[in-house]
């Protein structure tokens, strides 16, 4: 059975591109992140159609997708092609995803909210389909028979009369004369010979061998390496700076004022390192205006109480049922900055000549940065002059290319194009071609961080001990990377109010993979563990009683507590804690298997149960479950980012530490067999974890976690 | 400037970056071995592990002055006509994700599998324990050299 396609996103255009044969152009909804993308180039009655994605079969067969999704370890690289090849009947060997360079002319391109298979899931197998009756259509027409009469697979066209059969590359060209048919079909899931099924990765053999090139390791002619020194304070800004002594540096060939601080720029990393050290600048930084952790600490906890901002969600009457029933419990949690150290430190290199601006970035939205470049390109020249502290001599280019690299991790962090900008403005300044590379001490110095927050979490419980009102205050820094996920719970309770209270501070906040899932996911499976003790039942069953509504969490629920054995017997020593989240379309359950001695808690395995919807490469639903669970743990267990005079008291891997081998727990996974639309799956391991470790220690110690990272002291203090 | 010869991958290199210059950066900078990376300059991460003389380093810490005289091995210098051991089973179970640190993987297990040629899951927690995976690549890491280990019939890679 061939099921229709969504009409809504029908639309592909021939095309040319060198090298010939077929080429379909068409548009990737490649949004991400909601807020302001999303137009995907897609076609409106006032918007020219503006291409985001090209399918080319060449004449030798090779047939490659052209787009500028990020490759960050989420393995887009082999999915993508994946759905194109499945509908095509292609020969998987030869189907490979080609980054191509953003310019004006195309779309938007942005890769986070782990939305590139969920929205590509029509438009990249209907190109396929496409392409597909195309090439049958030119057989059909080579061998003087109905096209029904021809059947594909793995890169041919196969005469089901006669046997005949004819290569895709061979077929391209003819392909390429045919119309664009407007009708294709979709194969069922039933059909699929290509997605569920584990596929090689396509981009891990330049891995292995360390040819890959990501951002950090571009080379140009002539490249010279800059270094800047930004105000270790936020909100201070450049008094005075030793620009002669810098220069004196051997090595060390210019040093430019620039909107973010002085760019030391020179013939290598060391040298421009150098040359930032001997700059000896005089901040203008009032101390007054600065503020400590705890002066953060103390407005957040002040914002649990008092007048919502705004009310996020409201189900019958919370204040009245949480008044009159039998039983109340409060709690107030607490989760702290945290930085992305992602391992490959922000760079970018630029070089701009004959009237054009070239970018080499790991970024996570090309369209961003190629916006932002324009900006400071066109946006007033004193402006601009004033950025880069003197007068330009070369001519201002007009014509912006940006070409994404690999990117050595995202989590969010390169959605920001701050780094790119800064590169730029460095190579206006010194009139050379330049590479842009932050040291760690930078990245975690100057990130836009997950934001801190404070919870106060009510219930009313009745005399059975089931939830009769829930209450949840989010008190956070910004509303859009705090309120995420706590909205719905996905227990059944019949009066809710969740609001929200605004805290300004003045550190720099922004995504951090799974967003305000990671902080709610913590906050709200922790407070029902709380309600399931309280009720005196058991964390497990007291949760699948409740979740009647959400039969795709509560299943994954129940998975995950089978395969982890939550009623069986385990080790002395050895406790099982639960969590469940819902995020990005996708259901997580996990279970941890932790000790706890001397105040340090080992979680020696996790037990994950996922339902993506359907599953396009399994084994890369794993791995993201695996790195989720890591990751998810160094937030849990390791340190915070803090501040002092509103300057970042961590600085390196020795004071912001990352889980290390040997306290990385063994991850299992396991995935719902299903057909529904497929989901992500790069954020949503990383919600439950944490509860699920907090749940398995109070298990193990009596001691409830409300505040992380969670801390030796802690562990020790009885509850 | 005085230049200075460099013993790479079995190859000797002239370079000319003063005594002090961590040699990640000699590597990188000057003879384009880009497959060693830079993640924290402090010996933290381990992204930039090399093998001196067969041991592995941080070659972020080692300036470029200690190394004459001695044999250094990068990742480019890991496979020989056929992938080493550990980069074919690192294919197989689909170790790396972003990628970034998997030099460091590969460079510290190599080491490893020439001192231990099927090393214990304690002897994998000591010699790995040196680098991070912000991607969370480390039970995968652990399945491989298991599983180098076995192919190599417990005689370690080459390199």
């Amino acid at each position: 059975m061939r099921l229709p396609a969504d009409p809504g996103r029908r639309r592909f255009l021939k095309t040319t591109l060198a090298g010939g044969g077929l080429t379909l152009a068409f548009c990737l909804p490649l949004g991400g992140c909601g807020k302001d993308g999303g137009d995907g180039g897609q076609a409106t009655a006032t918007a020219p159609f503006r291409p985001n994605a090209w399918l080319q079969i060449a004449p030798d067969g090779t047939t490659t997708v052209f787009l500028a999704e990020a490759e960050m370890g989420q393995g887009v690289y082999t999915s993508i092609p994946m759905l194109v090849a499945e509908e095509l009947d292609a020969d998987w060997r030869r189907i490979r995803l080609q980054r191509a360079p953003l310019a004006p002319e195309y779309g938007a391109q942005r890769t986070g909210g782990s939305t590139s298979v969920r929205d590509g899931w029509q438009t990249l197998r209907h190109a396929g389909a496409t392409a597909r009756a195309m090439l049958v259509a030119a057989a059909a027409q080579a061998w003087g028979i109905p096209a029904a009469q021809c059947r594909t697979e793995s890169g041919f066209v196969i005469d089901t009369g006669g046997g005949r059969r004819l290569g895709y590359g061979e077929l391209a060209a003819m392909a390429a004369r045919q119309p664009v048919p407007q009708d294709v079909a979709l194969k069922s899931p039933a059909e699929f010979r290509l997605l569920g099924k584990p596929v090689t990765r396509t981009d891990l053999d330049a891995k292995v061998r360390g040819s890959a090139v990501f951002g950090i390791d571009v080379q140009l002619p002539g490249l010279l390496v800059a270094s800047v020194a930004r105000c270790p304070h936020f909100g201070g800004r450049v008094q005075s700076f030793d620009a002669e002594a810098a220069a004196q540096i051997p090595g060390v060939v210019s040093v430019h004022e620039i909107s973010t601080g002085v760019a030391v720029v020179a013939d290598g990393y060391t040298a421009a390192l150098k040359g930032r050290d001997a700059l000896r600048i005089q901040w203008d930084f009032d101390p007054a205006a600065g503020v400590d952790s705890e002066d953060i600490d103390a407005a957040l906890h002040a914002a649990t109480g008092g007048t919502a901002d705004r009310e996020e969600a409201r189900r019958g009457d919370p204040e009245t049922a949480l008044e009159q029933a039998p039983r109340r419990l409060q709690a107030e949690y607490r989760l702290p900055f945290q930085a992305h150290a992602t391992l490959e430190p922000m760079n970018c290199t630029v070089r701009i000549s004959d009237g054009l601006c070239e970018v080499w970035a790991p970024t996570q939205a090309p369209t961003d940065a190629h916006r932002e470049v324009e900006a400071l390109l066109l946006g007033p020249l004193d402006k601009l002059v004033r950025k880069v502290g003197r007068k330009l001599s070369i001519d201002l280019p007009s014509d912006v290319r940006i070409h994404t690299t690999l990117l050595g991790g995202g989590f969010g962090r390169r959605l920001k194009q701050d780094f790119v900008v800064e590169a730029v403005e460095i190579a206006l300044a010194a009139e050379r071609p330049v590479k842009l590379i932050w040291s760690r001490e930078d990245d975690l110095q100057h990130d836009f961080y997950r934001p801190a927050t404070r919870h106060r979490l009510q219930a009313g419980l009745d005399d059975a001990g089931r939830p009769l009102a829930w209450r949840h205050r989010i008190a956070g820094p910004s509303r859009g990377l705090c309120v995420g996920g706590a909205r719905r719970i996905p227990y059944d309770v019949a009066n809710l109010l969740v609001d929200y209270r605004n805290v300004d501070t003045p550190v720099p906040v922004h995504y951090w993979r799974s967003v305000a899932h990671a902080h709610n996911g913590f906050v709200i499976e922790s407070f029902i563990d709380e309600l399931a003790v309280a009720a005196g039942a058991d964390p497990f069953e007291y949760r699948r009683a409740l979740m009647k509504d959400q039969p795709r969490l509560r299943r994954v629920l129940e998975l995950a507590a089978e395969k982890a054995g939550w009623s069986g017997e385990r080790p002395a020593g050895r406790h099982l804690g639960i969590a469940a989240h819902s995020s990005y379309g996708s259901h997580v359950a996990q279970v941890a298997e932790v000790s706890v001695q001397d105040g340090r808690v080992r979680v020696h395995r996790v037990t994950c149960a996922i339902d993506c919807g359907q599953v396009i490469n399994p084994d890369t639903v794993r791995a993201q479950m695996e790195g989720s669970v890591v990751f998810g743990l160094s937030a849990a267990l390791k340190d915070e980012i803090t501040l002092e005079q509103s300057r970042v008291r961590q600085s390196n891997f020795h004071d912001y530490r990352l889980l290390r081998f040997d306290e990385a727990p063994e991850v299992e996974t396991w995935i719902v067999d299903s057909d529904a639309h497929p989901e992500g799956v790069g954020e949503p391991g990383v919600p439950p974890i944490a509860a699920a470790v907090a749940n398995a220690i109070y298990a193990a110690t009596g001691v409830r976690i409300r505040s992380l990272p969670v801390t030796t002291d802690a562990l020790r203090t009885p509850a | 400037m005085r230049k200075r010869v460099l013993r790479v991958n079995g190859r000797d290199h002239e370079v000319s970056a003063s005594g002090d210059t961590p040699l990640l950066w000699v590597l990188r900078e000057e003879l384009g071995l880009t497959g060693t990376k830079f993640g924290c300059g402090i010996g933290q991460c381990g992204a930039c592990t090399v093998h001196l003389d067969g041991q592995p380093v941080p070659s972020c810490l080692v300036p470029v002055e200690q190394t004459r005289g001695r044999e250094i091995t990068t990742i480019e210098g890991l496979a020989g006509e056929r992938l080493h051991p550990l980069q074919a089973a690192w294919i197989e179970l689909q170790v790396p994700q972003c990628g970034y640190c998997q030099s460091g993987q590969l460079m510290a297990a190599a080491a490893l599998l020439r001192e231990h040629p099927d090393p214990s899951d304690e002897d994998i927690d000591a010699a790995m324990s040196r680098v991070l995976c912000r991607c969370g690549t480390y039970q995968r890491v652990r399945a491989a050299i298991h599983r180098a280990a076995r192919t190599t019939g417990g005689r370690g890679g080459g390199a």
